[in-house]
């Protein structure tokens, strides 16, 4: 199948994510504008003349968390109050940003987590039942 | 866009003649029907000339999640046969946390638009029949479910990291969130329908005798800032929010009466008018302009400033949606009490404070009164028409000029906000 005859849903998005490893957004043909989710619609013009667009997966952390109180999806992945997550905004390189949760970091040193610091996809360990996006440190 | 800026106006005045609303809290033996018939009661029961429950026209129910926390939907015209209320028309309304804000402004509408003369406003949610972990759960299905909630993301969570944010940003400390916390609690403790009906002095003295009793070692906790500072005592739930950082999860119920203004007068001589009112939607935050403040909220504000005719510096008492510390001094900013960033200094100088020039949640907040998340847009309301009668009691502004009153309630991470300006009459 090829990437434009994909519908614009969070279905084909994370079939890419998951089948191909890749993070696909959109981009407006009309204006230019990116999206880092798949949306059928340009936000910022309107225009329903979108196409499908792949992010190379670098950016850089914008802001984060770690997280003691888990749900109980992580707490079955393992977290929890002995075992905080750090889940973090992620400014990626063509500048949409997206949430993530970011492995290879101590979520209970979050002093040792540093804003600004460089992160990469990585779809090693997605979940196929809740396939969120996880970044690492570059 | 024009749509945002246009001034707006109500096709006629609307005013509040009567509110109740239940304590909040844990009530393990009240189900949603026992808490909203409870607040209602409470309504009649203070009305200060009575009212024929069935004059009352029209009702808007604020409800997040009763689906979820109760296995119950279709909740308002329940509600409304529980009360002897049918057939009059009633309508749920959820917008999660902002559910009632959301629903008194329906309310409102309805009115101005010349449709009711009379039309009761609430809001309901029971939320301790669950365990915490599936609390959140429940809390987390107003968060984007397919690229928020996935990444591991909790509502502590995303506060958590606007909190990160701020602290980056800005000169926001640690600190400033404990002090938003002593506040709320010291004013909760002055509210007898509070949640937590007492300060972390207090608390912290309970927790010491105990030990004490127990024949454990008394722990060594100087003061609050001591006793909040120890990670046994106020663990972290979401760094940097702790336990204290968040609002409770709560049982609880709230209502007013709304009529026509030209009717106020056969209810109450001292009712409440609504003088502005404005709603906006946001984007989750990782589609935020900016990761320090919510933009609907900034929004939804100066729409309700413009329909009142009134600026930030006019308003005498303000009810903001602190499900969390942090977004206590965010709200604070957002509605313009301060600068972006001069937030967490004024906490610091006690300006929110009971006796401060810009008081903030006289009731205790959503920190100590408790946030049964439903109930806690119209709850703000009834604290406000309170503050504005003269009849809050212990926690009342000492301020003998009391004319204006604001309340921000927020759904989601600013999905939506709502801003409402409260004059009295």
């Amino acid at each position: 199948m090829s990437e434009n005859s994909k519908d614009f849903t969070g279905t084909s998005y994370f079939a890419f994510l998951k089948d191909e490893n890749k993070l696909m957004g959109v981009r407006c043909r009309a204006c230019g504008r990116l999206s880092a989710l798949p949306r059928p619609v340009c936000t910022a013009c309107h225009s329903g003349d979108v196409e499908w667009h792949e992010f190379t997966g670098r950016g850089a952390l914008a802001t984060f968390t770690c997280i003691s109180a888990a749900p109980s999806s992580m707490v079955q992945r393992g977290y929890g109050m002995k075992n905080p997550y750090c889940v973090a905004v992620v400014d990626l390189e063509e500048g949409p940003r997206v949430s993530a949760l970011i492995v290879g970091v101590d979520g209970s040193n979050p002093q040792d987590i540093k804003t600004g610091m460089p992160l990469v996809l990585d779809t090693s360990e997605l979940d196929p039942e809740n396939p969120g996006l996880i970044f690492r440190p570059a | 866009m024009a749509s945002i800026t246009k001034k707006r106006q109500l096709g006629r005045q609307v005013s509040i003649v009567g509110a109740g609303m239940t304590s909040f809290g844990a009530f393990p033996d009240l189900a949603s029907r026992d808490l909203f018939g409870a607040a209602f009661q409470d309504l009649l029961d203070n009305m200060d000339q009575g009212i024929d429950v069935e004059d009352i026209e029209c009702g808007y129910l604020g409800n997040y999640s009763s689906d979820l926390f109760e296995g119950q939907g279709h909740t308002a015209p329940l509600m409304a046969d529980w009360l002897g209320m049918t057939p009059t028309p009633v309508t749920r309304v959820e917008n999660a946390c902002a559910s009632s804000g959301s629903a008194l402004r329906e309310g409102v509408m309805a009115i101005a638009s010349g449709m009711y003369d009379i039309v009761l406003v609430g809001g309901v949610e029971k939320m301790t029949s669950l365990p915490t972990e599936e609390v959140t759960d429940v809390l987390a299905t107003a968060a984007d479910g397919l690229y928020e909630v996935p990444a591991g993301l909790t509502f502590p969570g995303i506060f958590g990291t606007i909190t990160k944010a701020h602290m980056d940003r800005y000169e926001t400390s640690l600190d400033h969130l404990l002090r938003v916390a002593i506040k709320n609690h010291r004013n909760g403790a002055l509210n007898p329908k509070a949640q937590f009906n007492v300060t972390i002095m207090d608390l912290m003295e309970r927790r010491k005798a105990r030990a004490v009793e127990r024949g454990q070692p008394e722990p060594g906790w100087r003061d609050e800032m001591d006793f909040l500072n120890d990670p046994r005592a106020n663990p972290w739930i979401a760094w940097p929010l702790r336990l204290f950082d968040c609002a409770p999860i709560s049982d609880g119920a709230s209502c007013v009466l709304l009529v026509a203004s030209e009717l106020a007068g056969s209810f109450t001589e001292k009712p409440v008018h609504i003088a502005g009112t404005g709603q906006a939607s946001g984007r989750p935050l990782h589609e935020a302009e900016e990761l320090t403040s919510l933009s609907a909220a900034k929004i939804a504000a100066a729409q309700a400033y413009d329909m009142a005719g009134v600026t930030p510096k006019d308003i005498d008492v303000a009810e903001v949606h602190d499900c969390f510390t942090m977004a206590e001094i965010v709200a604070s900013e957002d509605i313009g009490f301060f600068a972006p960033g001069e937030g967490s200094r004024a906490v610091d100088e006690g300006r929110t404070g009971l006796t401060g020039d810009r008081p903030i949640n006289t009731s205790g907040g959503l920190k100590a009164k408790g946030h049964p998340v439903g109930a806690s847009g119209v709850a703000q309301i009834i604290e406000i028409f309170h503050q504005l009668r003269g009849e809050a009691g212990p926690r009342q502004v000492p301020n003998p000029d009391l004319e204006l009153g604001l309340t921000h309630n927020v759904g989601g991470t600013g999905g939506t906000c709502v801003v409402n300006i409260l004059r009295r009459g």
